[in-house]
């Protein structure tokens, strides 16, 4: 009997981001990785009024959770991240790599909310393909692509696409 | 694992009556994700997140803000009524004239100097949450004809995990405007509708001071039924 999700509107950014929400590590860490994209609706217009959130491993693939009984986590390392698009529907996070787990490739989960999405959608970000990762294998191979981040020379490219061409890959979590 | 929601519960992500849905919603069905140790596990976000006042929206300038004083408070639950300790609740609003403080709020209404309309706080150790803010009032927007929406705060909670991570509205008990906003109405249920809707609480209001609405938020519980064993994290 959960309470029903609604649209974050058009002024979540009055409410949500923080300065510091795209840092999931301090600028300036050694490793760390810019992940830039862009957010498109079905149109191919830039979604200027969503925001996005991440939640990692940290590089030796431990959470920062009591779940997780794995070990310490790295000092510095907030492992969430949370980034408003701009006005041309671009987003940043900086981040350290994300370590593997056990039975899974390098990934990042993603969340997006945004005016006009009632439910966020859910996404991961990997930072290479692995046919081995039962996620990335559960995915049409056709569609899989939308999941990898391309290499940039800072970091990576990951643009979402909430609908039509290369629709991004959303899961039901 | 976290409980799936029941069908019913959240609005389909295309709802036509809510235009701006219609470039916005993915076409493809979405590819269900075992809850591995990634989605069992959130983030965590503590006392770093908090300032003073981030709760009381009222003391946060100077002046007080215009509009009629209200607490809101609540529990935030899962499914079965276990509370949710220590978690993060974030809301945002307008002003009591319907105005939010944002340079892209263009609706003739005075921006209050005095009211910022972000207020935050952790839930305590039995998931109670309390804010001090004004009523905030409704407003039209340019979905249909003559279209308002009714009055309402939102809401953005974290849960202790990624699973539970839940974004939604409260709005005022007998609201004259739910009948034509689809917003609300995306919601299929109308026993999940119910459960946006806060209830006037006399028991909460201080004398001479403010009125009190009380709102529970439940998100995921864990399923308490052992299934058959999932492939392992380990």
């Amino acid at each position: 009997m959960t309470t029903p999700s609604q649209t974050v509107g058009p002024f979540l950014s009055i409410g949500l981001p923080w300065p510091d929400g795209p840092t999931v590590v301090p600028e300036g860490t050694a490793g760390a990785i810019r992940i830039v994209g862009t957010v498109y609706d079905g149109a191919g217009q830039p979604v200027p009024d969503a925001l996005i959130e991440t939640w990692q491993a940290d590089p030796d693939g431990h959470f920062d959770h009591p779940d997780d009984p794995s070990g310490p986590l790295r000092k510095d390392f907030r492992a969430f991240g949370r980034c408003p698009t701009e006005s041309d529907g671009t987003y940043w996070i900086l981040t350290l790599p994300p370590g593997a787990i056990p039975g899974q490739a390098p990934h990042i989960d993603v969340s997006v909310f945004a005016r006009g999405l009632l439910n966020r959608v859910v996404t991961r970000i990997y930072l290479a393909d692995d046919p081995a990762d039962p996620v990335l294998s559960s995915v049409d191979p056709a569609r899989r692509h939308t999941l990898i981040a391309q290499p940039t020379d800072h970091g990576y490219r990951f643009d979402i696409r909430l609908q039509g061409e290369n629709e991004t890959v959303f899961f039901d979590v | 694992m976290y409980l799936r929601d029941e069908p019913g519960t959240h609005p389909p992500l295309d709802s036509p009556g809510y235009k701006s849905t219609a470039l916005r919603h993915p076409s493809q069905r979405p590819v269900l994700l075992p809850q591995k140790l990634t989605e069992i596990t959130g983030p965590l976000l503590g006392e770093g997140r908090l300032s003073p006042n981030d709760n009381d929206l009222t003391a946060q300038h100077a002046g007080e803000p215009q509009g009629q004083r209200i607490i809101v408070h609540g529990r935030l639950l899962e499914g079965d009524g276990k509370p949710v300790a220590n978690s993060l609740v974030e809301i945002w609003q307008a002003n009591a004239g319907g105005r939010y403080n944002h340079v892209r709020d263009r609706w003739p209404s005075p921006v209050d100097p005095n009211f910022d309309g972000v207020g935050r706080t952790l839930t305590d150790a039995e998931g109670r949450y309390t804010f001090t803010t004004i009523k905030p009032g409704a407003y039209p927007w340019q979905n249909h004809d003559n279209a308002w929406r009714p009055a309402h705060i939102h809401f953005s909670v974290f849960g202790r995990s990624f699973t539970q991570r839940l974004v939604t509205q409260m709005y005022f008990p007998d609201d004259p405007l739910f009948g034509q906003d689809p917003i609300f109405n995306s919601v299929p249920d109308p026993a999940a509708r119910a459960r946006m809707i806060s209830s006037f609480d006399m028991s909460r209001t201080v004398p001479n001071w403010a009125l009190a609405y009380s709102f529970d938020i439940v998100v995921r519980g864990r399923d308490a039924t052992p299934f058959e064993e999932e492939v392992d994290d380990e």
